[in-house]
């Protein structure tokens, strides 16, 4: 077998969340087929690794420095493989959490270069030197964010698998708009999970932070 | 090394040596009481055995004072860990902050049943406070030895005891027994889990000299959360770990015949673990695994898909043989009462499967080294989780410890015990140390369901329009087709894929409430599973176990009956409930609400939007809940938007109000979803609801403006639940505030759009 390298053609669209009022494209929304749930690696990788049929299914491991958190990371990895994979394994951050591999969640998200990303669709290779920051970097119980206080003061989360989505989705929303109002916060989270129901404690957390936030 | 790896060497090291890292036993406490055991067989510095009736399985004491409580269940979420704290410190006077709890653990708890039926307080708490208040008494009375004074001449303050005359004579908790063990004998019930109670001699503090019980205190567990310190059990990694992942049948109930493994040779690592049905792959890298399982080539038996068309689900269910039939309340003699009925309103409601559907699929850990079984698990019930591992690997129950680590959710059986189970029959078959975690699909359609059904009520009155009997009865799959938990192989699917037969169990339920009429009738009839093997449809505990189903429509019915009299759906409830806490929380509901008295439906509304609101109420286990929904609907699309929910809770003693309001909050945004949304979908081969388009949930743009609780402080009674019983009439003051909104009666959920909509026209 032949190993080869694709050349990357990523868009932002393409690690963009769905949600309810931005579904996922016809043929992406999946079923169980003869495949069974053997698609699932086809659904935790279907945006990310776009494979055609004709392409070799093994690639070859490529070096990448992922700036995370402030500080240069090199991971020798599959280029298609989801950057939260090399954020938990192999740069040993353990605060991204897996979800649903489909954009559909938030427990994954990070910051790339300020923007809320879901880091289970984003292939590695498309990170290049964009400032990766996850829910560690943001904020320490020295110098918290003004969302990390919300959270804690309000007492938002229950099992906060989910908190990753909300506060790194809620502190790039904040940061461009002052004094939101409820429904545009509400838009701005839009297609988060939080199976625990705590909206109603994430909605209190992150107008208190905007108050904070001035 | 990452912090986890840290914390997972620590703690393994830590608990499994020493049994517990904080307390280390160098002698015997001597008071009068313990003396006559000291003397016995228990070796002098040991700790006594991990037992129900040994007070040390529950409180020890510090060398600086500071209190371990052992806790056999665990906080899934709702902050019960301060709950537990603050019956613990409040018992033994100690400060709050001097109590740390630790949870789930079996290499330093006794199996009291983990989360489960909301008795973490209830019954849980009520084990743990006096356990704490035996140990207050034990300590008492070797401080009174030791200063030569009355045990009733001493008073405790912050762990001091001290004469109360004279302040100055005192002995600390910490010198009296702080880093030894307690070795005191309890009364236990010689019963495990939930109903395992264990008093010593002393009674609990009466309700009116509570300084900790009864406050708002803070949970400590959520900043570790928020700045990312805390690990979960997904976190876990240690030195020569595989990743796993499992593959499921295209077809429930085949399995793999032939399985091509140089489909994934070209894949570093990866290697195939397959024995009759159980199919699964590990790989050094996480993300070799999940190519591994995508890529393998896999060759299934012909298996004739088991399932009916979707749409016949409720008439399967109708005409399915009754396996089995309880009768759980009959007062007067209804069937004659029916006879003899002038006029008999009727109505049967629908409610379908529904998943778990937690934040992220189950996760599990397992190692087996030197004979020894370590699991760290998200699971509600560890204790269980042991039982199952030493029958699915066939080693003793000494020899398996699971500590439980928080999991991405849990709302009851759901596929955390599974995981487990897989990851242990892998961790043996490849001989290291397995880290499985399932994909979204297989945590969305392959984790235990909650049972569909259809439930049939119908009322009888007289010739004089008075009520004379009313007979209610739910049918449908069974609340256990699996057990509550993977304490056996029968009920994992690692069991079912080896050959061990599903072996469903028979459960469901009757409405909890107090509606008095002179003949009533409450019963329930099972059918047996759609599929006889491990099976994506296998029920077992959601949530309220079919809690939300059966009170949908007996509430609803109930509104029913109000309508048809042209009464107001609260008067008409009030002249029939018997009991006064009853009715205590539907008046404290409607009065924070602003009920207005009036009939329902609403007749004055014409436009597009239109505006309800309902109520309904129920009991469970000791606990009463009202709640009333106001609800908006857009008639032209059928979309409902559940603006406002007031929610009046008697649950007894309010151990921590912050901690019940915030349960009950996430209890109405999960019921709203399951009444909105909730479906489990199938197709004849297997489950098609996969992931969160498939299986939608209620989105934060969908949530309430407000959520409004009544929180009934009965300080006198003893504490019940509080984690599920505010679910439970969520659905049925929904459809009640549809139709007072309408007129429209909705009587199959999920009141999704296109059903509303239907509906209306």
């Amino acid at each position: 077998m032949t190993l080869r390298c694709r050349p990357r053609r990523w868009r932002a669209q393409d690690f963009a969340p769905y949600s309810r009022s931005n579904p996922a494209p016809p043929g992406l929304v999946f079923a169980p087929d003869t495949q069974g749930s053997r698609i699932g690696a086809g659904l935790a990788t279907k945006r990310a690794v776009q494979r055609h049929p004709q392409e070799d299914t093994a690639l070859m491991a490529q070096k990448f420095t992922l700036n995370v958190n402030g500080s240069d990371h090199t991971v020798e990895v599959d280029p298609d493989m989801p950057l939260l994979y090399a954020l938990r394994n192999d740069i040993g951050l353990n605060n991204p959490h897996f979800g649903c591999g489909l954009a559909q969640c938030g427990a994954c998200t990070v910051h790339l270069d300020g923007q809320a990303i879901r880091s289970c669709v984003t292939p590695v290779s498309a990170v290049g030197t964009g400032k990766v920051v996850t829910l560690a970097g943001l904020g320490t119980p020295e110098k918290p964010h003004p969302l990390q206080t919300a959270y804690v003061e309000e007492q938002v989360p229950q099992c906060g698998y989910c908190i990753n989505g909300w506060i790194m989705t809620a502190a790039a929303f904040l940061r461009d708009k002052k004094k939101p109002t409820d429904a545009e916060i509400k838009t701005a989270l839009e297609g988060l999970k939080c199976r625990c129901g705590t909206h109603m404690g994430i909605m209190r957390a992150v107008k208190r932070a905007s108050e904070m936030m001035g | 090394m990452t912090r986890m790896e840290k914390s997972a060497a620590f703690s393994r090291r830590a608990l499994l040596e020493s049994g517990g890292a904080l307390v280390v036993s160098i002698g015997m406490p001597i008071s009068l009481d313990t003396l006559l055991a000291v003397r016995q067989a228990h070796a002098q510095g040991a700790k006594p055995p991990l037992t129900p009736d040994q007070l040390s399985s529950y409180i020890a004491v510090n060398a600086d004072g500071t209190v371990a409580a052992f806790f056999g269940k665990m906080d899934m979420g709702h902050g019960l860990t301060v709950a537990i704290g603050q019956m613990v410190a409040e018992e033994l006077d100690v400060p709050f902050k001097a109590v740390k709890v630790y949870m789930g653990d079996t290499a330093n708890s006794v199996h009291q049943g983990g989360a489960s039926g909301s008795t973490g307080i209830q019954l849980g708490g009520k084990q743990m406070r006096m356990a704490a208040a035996e140990a207050r008494r034990v300590l008492v009375e070797m401080a009174a030895q030791k200063l030569a004074l009355p045990a009733t001449q001493l008073t405790v303050v912050d762990g001091v005891v001290q004469d109360k005359s004279d302040p100055a004579k005192k002995a600390s908790y910490a010198e009296l027994i702080g880093g030894r063990y307690f070795n005191v004998q309890l009364d236990w019930n010689k019963q495990y889990g939930n109903t395992l109670y264990a008093p010593g001699k002393a009674l609990p503090k009466k309700p009116s000299e509570y300084k900790i019980v009864g406050k708002p205190i803070k949970r400590e567990d959520i900043a570790p959360k928020v700045f990312a310190q805390e690990d979960f059990v997904t976190d876990v990694k240690v030195p020569g770990m595989v990743h796993a992942r499992m593959i499921r049948p295209p077809v429930a109930g085949s399995v793999p015949v032939k399985v091509d493994e140089s489909s994934i040779k070209d894949i570093p690592t990866a290697q195939v673990v397959w024995k009759n049905g159980f199919l699964g792959v590990v790989a050094d890298k996480e993300w070799d695994a999940i190519q591994a399982m995508g890529n393998l080539k896999v060759e299934w038996s012909q298996t004739k898909p088991p399932f009916p068309p979707q749409a016949s689900l409720y008439d399967v269910i109708r005409k399915s043989p009754v396996r089995k039939r309880v009768v759980e309340k009959d007062v007067g003699n209804v069937d004659d009462a029916f006879k003899t009925a002038a006029r008999v309103i009727e109505a049967e409601y629908e409610w379908p499967y529904q998943s778990h559907a937690s934040m992220g699929p189950a996760c599990a850990f397992v190692e087996i080294k030197d004979g020894f079984v370590t699991c760290y698990s998200g699971t509600q019930k560890s204790h269980f989780v042991q039982a199952g591992l030493a029958a699915t690997l066939d080693v003793p129950l000494e020899k398996v410890h699971v500590k439980w680590m928080a999991g991405p959710g849990s709302y009851g059986r759901n596929d955390a015990d599974d995981c487990a189970m897989d990851a242990a029959v892998i961790a043996k078959a490849v001989g290291r140390p397995v880290r499985l975690q399932y994909m979204r699909e297989q945590g969305t359609a392959w984790d235990p369901k909650g049972p569909a059904s259809i439930h049939r009520a119908r009322l009888g009155f007289d010739a004089d329009g008075k009520i004379i009997a009313y007979e209610y009865t739910s049918k449908g799959f069974s609340r256990v087709d699996v057990d509550t938990n993977g304490g056996k192989p029968k009920d994992t699917l690692a069991g079912q894929t080896l050959g061990v037969a599903l072996a469903s169990g028979d459960g469901f339920g009757v409405p909890a409430e107090s509606y008095e009429f002179p003949n009533k009738r409450l019963a329930w009839e099972t059918i047996a599973p759609l599929l006889d093997r491990a099976s994506p449809l296998r029920s077992s505990h959601l949530r309220d176990p079919v809690g939300p189903q059966i009170h949908f429509a007996s509430e609803s019915f109930i509104d029913e009956v109000a309508a048809d009299l042209k009464q107001d759906p609260i008067v008409f409830r009030l002249q029939h409930i018997k009991e006064p806490r009853d009715a205590a929380v539907i008046k404290a509901a409607a009065e924070k609400f602003g009920w207005e008295t009036r009939t329902s439906p609403r007749r004055d509304q014409t436009g597009v939007k239109v505006n309800g609101r309902g109520i309904a109420y129920s009991q469970r286990n000791g606990t009463r809940v009202a709640a009333i929904a106001e609800v908006d609907i857009d008639r032209s699309t059928g979309k409902i938007w559940v603006k406002r929910f007031v929610v009046a809770h008697d649950c007894g003693q309010i151990i921590n109000p912050d901690g019940l309001a915030k349960a009950i909050e996430g209890n109405v945004i999960q019921g709203i979803s399951r009444t909105l949304w909730e479906e489990v979908k199938f197709n004849d081969k297997t489950v098609t609801t996969v992931d969160w388009i498939s299986y939608p949930i209620l989105d934060i743009t969908e949530s309430p403006e407000k959520i409004e609780s009544v929180l009934i402080d009965h300080p006198e009674i003893a504490p019940s639940g509080a984690g599920e019983p505010s679910i439970r009439p969520l659905a049925a003051a929904i459809a009640n505030a549809i139709f007072d909104a309408t007129g429209v009666r909705m009587r199959r959920v999920p009141f999704s759009p296109d059903r509303v909509k239907q509906a209306m026209s």
